[in-house]
């Protein structure tokens, strides 16, 4: 028996303890949306003992650490709550990258703290490999955001010898982490250049990935960040870190691989395949879409649906981005006055999040009960008299299933095609995020509505009580 | 190997697997709640920044300090309050059905 174990455990152990329970039953209880909200609130409830047991821990610096507290608190809670529901992945982008940040730091401190000695190889590796997945997330995150936030274009931006780069960078890192394990002066020297190459590793690691692959990417630095804070854990010897932090590593994780499943694509194909800034094989894109493209004005789109017996709503990211969802919601309430039954068609990697339009849906007060998963609602096109496709692109393409060349083929889509008319509301003629063109637009049962989806909509439904 | 990390790696495998079985029993609807309740959850790494932070035997540089507690806190309350928000929005069909049903 070895003595550390006949000691007692202290309190705050215990309090930890009650933590990693807490996030767990929190996370089991967001498997039904009846009792998200009150698991998400379990989870708030262990952070809270976490951080209260934390700070009885005769610390000191209580200056800074209140005004940082403080600071942190009222930022993250007023941003959190004026953001616009559209604008939620780049937010969630933002929190997981200051929490890739913080991991990075943390590890730094524990190194500073030894003044630049290693203490032992657990601490050396671990400390590093905190600042390395913290780093990557943390500017891999602000890219995402700015892709999200429009401020870069959202199109992979690619440059010759890219993957040369990268692969030197990765070289770097390994070689510093090797070094620092090995306690070779100067240690926190080769820290800090593993840190920075990192960083220089995350920016480059996202510029690359197209903007409609944004959110396989957040979900990967969000596990990212989790196995950073886990492998914070390992450096200070504390429980907590490690099991919340592999938690959320094998959420992310989770995560990521079904959406490139839903995709039909391999992670590594959505990282590196610099999706979309190819140019397509179909023909010189604009000379072929647009040939036998029908454009009607919302009035008749009113006639259509008002007098159909069931209409499927396909939403994309264009419903987002023109904030649409409500009058969409008020659209199918006057269907449904009129004894229109109306389904939503929710694809998988619909928008910039998984689940984004769910999200959007939800807040228009859409029940979820209306909308439909990919494989559930798939049958029912054919049922279906019209379907509304609200910016959707790539997800309906058609090319996706029947054309060998197409740089999509093989992706599971929603089948709009299948309905009997098919109406899209688009902004132009301009191609998807994939920038691939869409046969669904030269059907021959197919209308576009060109404009802006919320304002489309909103004349839709004055035709609609027009009838 | 020191007998520690072997106990710490045991928690952080059993936990890594724990994290699979009850995230696999998410619907797709709550994927996006899901990801922001996780991304508040990784927030724990402010105990890290507090213990770090306040640290008693050798001070971290106070803008160092400021900084990391910043981020942990930005990270776990903005986490919550985005979550929060969201499954507000998640309700279940009943309270969503009188505007359409109701005469208006």
């Amino acid at each position: 028996m070895n003595v550390v174990a006949q000691q007692l455990a202290s309190p705050v152990d215990v309090a930890y303890l009650v933590t990693g329970i807490l996030f767990i039953v929190g996370l089991r209880y967001l498997s039904s949306p009846k009792t998200a909200r009150l698991g998400n609130r379990i989870s708030a409830l262990g952070m809270l003992i976490a951080i209260v047991a934390t700070l009885t821990q005769g610390l000191t610096n209580w200056i800074v650490i209140g005004a940082a507290l403080v600071v942190g608190a009222a930022v993250g809670i007023v941003s959190a709550q004026r953001v616009k529901m559209t604008a939620m992945p780049q937010m969630v982008a933002i929190f997981n990258g200051a929490g890739g940040g913080a991991a990075a730091l943390v590890a730094a401190g524990e190194l500073l703290r030894f003044g630049g000695t290693v203490p032992s190889y657990d601490v050396a590796f671990t400390s590093v490999l905190s600042a390395v997945i913290g780093a990557l997330s943390f500017a891999g995150s602000i890219i995402a955001f700015l892709k999200l936030q429009e401020v870069m274009t959202g199109r992979p931006i690619t440059y010759p010898g890219q993957q040369v780069v990268n692969a030197l960078l990765l070289l770097a890192i390994l070689v510093s982490w090797g070094l620092v394990v090995a306690g070779v002066p100067p240690v926190l020297e080769w820290f800090w250049i593993a840190l920075g190459c990192s960083l220089v590793l995350g920016v480059l690691f996202v510029l690359p990935i197209g903007g409609a692959d944004m959110p396989v990417v957040i979900s990967l630095l969000n596990s990212f960040t989790g196995l950073a804070a886990a492998s914070t854990g390992f450096v200070l010897g504390n429980n907590v870190l490690i099991i919340s932090g592999a938690l959320v590593g094998a959420s992310g994780t989770l995560l990521t691989v079904l959406m490139g499943r839903a995709m039909n694509r391999s992670i590594t194909n959505v990282l590196f395949g610099a999706f979309g800034a190819v140019k397509t094989g179909t023909g010189g894109g604009g000379a072929k879409g647009g040939q036998n493209v029908r454009s009607v004005n919302p009035d008749d789109v009113a006639a259509m649906l008002a007098y159909a017996n069931e209409v499927i709503v396909v939403p994309g990211y264009g419903m987002a981005v023109a904030q649409a969802q409500h009058s969409i919601r008020e659209l199918a309430d006057q269907l449904e006055k009129k004894g229109v039954e109306v389904k939503y068609a929710i694809h998988p990697v619909a928008g910039r999040m998984p689940g984004h339009m769910n999200v959007l849906l939800a807040e228009a007060n859409v029940p979820y009960t209306a909308l439909y998963d990919m494989d559930d609602i798939n049958p029912e096109f054919e049922r279906a008299d019209v379907a509304l496709v609200v910016g959707a692109n790539d997800v309906t393409n058609p090319a996706a299933r029947e054309d060998k060349t197409s740089p999509i083929y093989g992706m599971p889509i929603l089948n709009v095609d299948k309905a009997q008319n098919v109406v899209v509301l688009k902004r132009s003629m301009a191609s998807g995020f994939a920038g691939i063109d869409n046969p669904l637009y030269d059907d021959a049962k197919t209308v576009m509505l060109f404009g802006d989806a919320k304002k489309s909509i909103d004349g839709v439904v004055a035709g609609v009580k027009a009838l | 190997m020191t007998a520690h990390l072997l106990t710490e790696l045991t928690i952080f495998i059993l936990a890594v697997f724990v994290g699979f079985e009850v995230i696999s029993k998410v619907p797709t609807t709550l994927h996006t709640p899901l990801m922001s309740a996780t991304n508040a959850i990784h927030g724990i790494v402010l105990v890290g920044a507090l213990l770090i932070a306040g640290a008693s035997d050798q001070p971290l540089n106070n803008i160092v300090a400021f900084v990391l507690v910043v981020l942990a806190s930005l990270n776990v309350f903005g986490g919550y309050t985005v979550t929060e928000r969201m499954l507000q929005m998640f309700r279940p069909k009943a309270p969503a059905k009188p505007p359409a049903d109701g005469a208006r």
